[in-house]
C-alpha cells in the first residue's frame, strides 16, 4: 500500500511537472497576449519530432539542447510574421489561426515522419533502474526528466522574478499599454515570450518522447489537458499553473489506483444496488475507470466555482 | 450569371473531373478490389500499417500467380482512425469508388458498426451487395446476437481463446492470483467477463485480485497500473490488450521490474516482443493464436521467410492467409466476383490450413473453426527458427486445441436473402 502511494506519488508529480513545462508557456501567452494559443501543444509535438532526428544524427544530449531551441525559434518566427499580422483584427482570428497552425503542423509532421509511432528510446546512460522502492524499480529517466523540469521552473521563477525582463515580462503580462507607454519594447518581450513558451513546451517534448509515445497524435492527445491546467491555475499566474499541474497530475495518477465505485460507497451504508437496475453502469464505474475525465471535472468545477482559477489575477 | 475566366475554369475542370473518372471506371474492371478499413494513424497505426503491408504481400503473390479469375488482386487501404463514426465513412468510400469487399479487424467497435451499416445497405440496395470480411475483431457478439448473412469471421472469438487459456491455466497449480487488465470496450469488457467466470469455475480456488479497464489506445504511460499490479501482489495477469495498449504495459511492467506471468492474446502484436524482451520475463508471456512462426509447418516457414525478406515483418495474421485463401477458392468456384454468390459458396467451406491441418467456415453464424495454438516467448531453441523484431527471443509452442475442441455454440439466428 506505502509502495503504491510512493510510486503513484513519484509518477504524478512527474506527469505534473511535464504538464507544468508546457503549461507556463502557454499561461504566460495566454495572459501577456490574449491569445489561445491551440498550436501550443503542437510545438511540444514538433519538440519531440526534432528531438528523435536530431538524436538519430548526432545524439540525445545534443538534441535536448538543439531541439528546443529551433522550435523557440520557430515559436518567434510564428509570432513575428504571423500573429502580429493578426493581431489587428481581434482575438477570434488569432485563435482561428493557431487552431489552423495546429493542424498544419500536424500534417507536415505526418508527411516527413509518417503516422507511425518513432522508435525513439531512451539514451543508454539513462537507461537503469535508479532505486528500488520496496520491490517496484524507478527508472533512472524518470528521475531525470523531474530533475530537468524542476531545474526549468527554478530557472524560469529566477528569471521572471530577478532579471529586468523577467520583470517586464511580469509588468507585461497585468498591464501591458502601460508597459508599452513606458517605452519599452512591447512587441520584442511578446516575441521572446511566445519564442522561450515554445521553446519550453519543446523541451517537454524532447524528454516526453521516449516515455511516452513519440507518434503524430501527441498533440491532440496532451492539448486538451494543457487546457485545463491553465484554465485551473487561473491567468496571469505561473505558480497557479505550477500547483494546478501538479495537481492533475496527482489526480489522474491516483485515479488510477482507486478501484472504488459508488456501488461500493453506498455499500458501506448497507444499500445494494439491483446488479441488473438501469443505472448499473454508473453505480459500477469505478473511479479508476473515470481517472482520464477527472481533470475535466476540476475545470467545471472551478469555472462555476472560481472562475479566474485557483491563482488567477485576471477573469478567465 | 458568370464572368468568362470563371465559367472557363468550371467547364475544363468539369471536363478533367469526366476524364478521371471514366478512367477509373475502365480500370475497376480489371482489378478486383478490397478495401481495407483499419487505423493507418493515430493510436492503432502501428498495428493498422501492419495488417495493410501483410494483405498487400498476400495480394502480390496471387497476383504473380496470375491473380484471381486472371483479375489482379488490389487491397486499397482507408483509414478509419479507429472510430466507428469514421468506419462508416470510409466504407461508404469504398463503395463509391466500386468495391465490394471489405476487411477489417482492428476494433469489435468498429466491426459492430460496419456489420450493422453492411447488413442495412445490403438490404437497400438489392444486386449491389458487399460482402465483410472480419479478420480480427474477436468480440463473440458479431456471430451471436449481431450475426448477419454477409459478416464472415477469421479469427477464433474471444471466448473460444478463454476457453483455450483457462484450460491450461487450471492445471497450473502455482497460479494463485490473478489480475486482469483490458480495454475498456466491447470485446475488453468480453474478455473480463469469461475471464471472471471461466477461471470461477476451473479453480475457485484462485483469487481474483484486480479487474482494471481503461480507455482504448489512449494511454501512454502504464505505471499507475503496474503499481496497482504490484500492490495487489498478483503472480500472474491476464490481458486482451494489444497494439499499443500492450506494448506500453509491458514497457511499463519491465521499467518496474515487475515479475509475474502474462496470458495474453496479442502478445505478439506490433512492439510486444521488444517490450517483452526488455522485462526479462522468458517464457512467462504466453498468447493463445490461431498460428505462430515456428509452429513446424514447412509452407508456413517459406511464407515466414519470403514476408521477412521483403518487408521486415513478421507474420501476425496466420489466419489473412486461410481469409484470402478462402476468398480466391470461393471466387474461381462460383466464377462470380458477385457478393451474394461468394458468401454462398464460403459458407460451410471446408479449407486446408495455412499452418496446417483443416477448418471450416460454420453456416450458422459464419465463425470459422480452426486449431488454437498456446505458445510463450523467450528464448529459442532447435524447433524455433525464427525470431521476433529482432530481439532474439521467438515462440515456442506450449499447447495445442484441436479444432472439434473448440467449437462454442451459437445463439445466431441467420437471416438469409432468397
Amino acid at each position: 500500500m506505502l509502495e503504491l502511494i510512493i510510486v503513484s506519488t513519484l509518477n504524478g508529480v512527474l506527469f505534473g511537472m511535464l504538464l507544468f513545462l508546457m503549461a507556463s508557456g502557454l499561461t504566460l501567452i495566454f495572459s501577456m497576449m490574449g491569445v489561445l494559443n491551440f498550436a501550443h501543444a503542437s510545438f511540444y509535438m514538433l519538440g519531440a519530432f526534432f528531438g528523435f532526428q536530431i538524436s538519430r544524427w548526432v545524439g540525445f544530449w545534443p538534441a535536448l539542447v538543439l531541439a528546443p531551441v529551433l522550435v523557440a525559434a520557430i515559436g518567434a518566427a510564428v509570432e513575428r510574421f504571423g500573429l502580429r499580422n493578426v493581431h489587428r483584427h481581434g482575438h477570434v482570428p488569432e485563435l482561428l489561426f493557431t487552431f489552423g497552425l495546429a493542424y498544419v503542423i500536424e500534417e507536415v509532421v505526418q508527411i516527413v515522419w509518417g503516422k507511425s509511432p518513432l522508435d525513439f528510446r531512451v539514451p543508454a546512460a539513462l537507461d537503469f533502474p535508479a532505486f528500488t522502492i520496496f520491490a517496484t524499480n524507478y527508472p533512472a529517466y524518470k528521475l531525470f526528466m523531474l530533475l530537468i523540469s524542476i531545474g526549468i521552473f527554478i530557472a524560469l521563477y529566477a528569471v521572471l522574478t530577478r532579471t529586468r525582463i523577467g520583470l517586464i515580462v511580469q509588468a507585461a503580462l497585468t498591464h501591458p499599454h502601460m508597459v508599452a507607454h513606458l517605452g519599452h519594447n512591447v512587441p520584442l518581450v511578446f516575441m521572446l515570450v511566445f519564442g522561450v513558451g515554445s521553446g519550453l513546451a519543446a523541451v517537454a517534448g524532447v524528454i516526453a518522447g521516449p516515455a511516452l509515445v513519440t507518434q503524430s497524435n501527441m498533440a491532440a492527445l496532451l492539448g486538451p489537458i494543457l487546457f485545463v491546467v491553465v484554465v485551473v491555475g487561473g491567468l496571469g499566474s505561473l505558480s497557479g499553473a505550477f500547483v494546478a499541474s501538479l495537481l492533475i497530475g496527482l489526480l489522474q495518477t491516483f485515479a488510477v489506483s482507486v478501484s472504488l465505485s459508488l456501488a461500493d460507497v453506498v455499500g458501506l451504508f448497507g444499500y445494494r444496488p439491483a446488479p441488473d437496475s438501469l443505472l448499473k453502469d454508473i453505480w459500477n464505474v469505478t473511479v479508476a475507470q473515470i481517472a482520464p475525465i477527472l481533470p475535466y471535472l476540476l475545470l467545471v468545477l472551478v469555472l462555476i466555482l472560481k472562475p479566474s482559477g485557483l491563482m488567477g489575477t485576471r477573469e478567465t | 450569371m458568370w464572368e468568362g475566366s470563371l465559367k472557363t475554369t468550371y467547364l475544363r475542370g468539369l471536363a478533367v473531373a469526366a476524364a478521371i473518372s471514366l478512367c477509373s471506371a475502365a480500370s475497376a474492371q480489371d482489378s478486383i478490389k478490397i478495401a481495407y478499413v483499419d487505423p493507418l494513424s493515430g493510436g492503432g497505426a502501428s498495428i493498422g500499417e501492419i495488417g495493410l503491408k501483410t494483405f498487400q504481400f498476400i495480394a502480390e503473390l496471387q497476383n504473380a500467380k496470375g491473380g484471381v479469375l486472371g483479375k489482379k488482386i488490389e487491397i486499397v487501404g482507408y483509414d478509419n482512425k479507429l472510430n466507428p463514426q469514421e468506419s462508416l465513412v470510409q466504407v461508404q468510400k469504398a463503395i463509391d469508388a466500386g468495391i465490394r469487399i471489405i476487411t477489417q479487424g482492428n476494433g469489435s467497435g468498429v466491426a459492430a458498426a460496419i456489420t450493422e451499416f453492411v447488413a442495412k445497405y445490403n438490404e437497400r440496395n438489392p444486386g449491389k451487395e458487399v460482402i465483410y470480411l472480419n479478420y480480427a475483431a474477436v468480440d463473440p457478439v458479431l456471430t451471436n446476437d449481431k450475426c448477419n448473412f454477409w459478416h464472415f469471421r477469421w479469427d477464433a472469438n474471444s471466448e473460444i481463446k478463454m476457453e483455450a487459456l483457462t484450460n491450461y491455466m487450471k492445471d497450473i497449480k502455482t497460479i494463485k492470483k490473478v489480475y486482469l487488465i483490458n480495454q475498456d470496450y466491447s470485446f475488453g469488457q468480453a474478455v473480463r467477463t469469461d475471464a471472471n467466470k471461466m477461471m470461477k469455475a476451473k479453480r475457485p480456488d484462485v483469487e481474483i485480485v484486480g479487474d482494471e479497464l481503461h480507455p482504448l489506445l489512449k494511454i501512454t504511460d502504464f505505471a499507475p497500473y503496474i503499481a496497482k499490479i504490484k500492490a495487489s501482489g498478483a503472480d500472474s495477469v491476464i490481458t486482451g490488450n494489444w497494439g499499443q495498449d500492450f506494448a506500453l504495459l509491458l514497457k511499463a511492467a519491465a521499467d518496474a521490474g515487475l515479475q509475474a506471468n502474462w496470458y495474453t492474446y496479442y502478445a505478439g502484436g506490433t512492439g510486444g516482443p521488444i517490450a517483452i524482451k526488455q522485462t526479462g520475463l522468458n517464457h512467462r508471456v504466453f498468447q493463445i493464436t490461431e498460428g505462430f512462426a515456428n509452429i513446424p509447418h514447412k509452407s508456413a516457414q517459406d511464407f515466414e521467410k519470403a514476408l521477412r525478406a521483403k518487408h521486415n515483418i513478421g507474420l501476425f495474421y496466420p489466419r489473412a492467409i486461410n481469409q484470402f485463401g478462402m476468398l480466391f477458392a470461393a471466387i474461381e468456384q462460383t466464377k462470380s466476383t458477385d457478393p451474394k454468390r461468394i458468401a454462398a459458396a464460403l459458407e460451410g467451406m471446408k479449407f486446408n490450413l495455412f499452418s496446417g491441418g483443416e477448418g471450416f467456415m460454420r453456416k450458422d453464424d459464419h465463425q470459422f473453426f480452426q486449431p488454437i495454438y498456446l505458445s510463450s516467448f523467450g528464448e529459442r531453441g532447435q524447433a524455433e527458427p525464427f525470431d521476433e523484431e529482432g530481439t532474439g527471443w521467438g515462440w515456442k509452442l506450449v499447447g495445442k486445441v484441436d479444432t472439434n475442441n473448440t467449437m462454442v455454440s451459437t445463439t445466431c439466428k441467420m437471416q438469409r436473402p432468397n
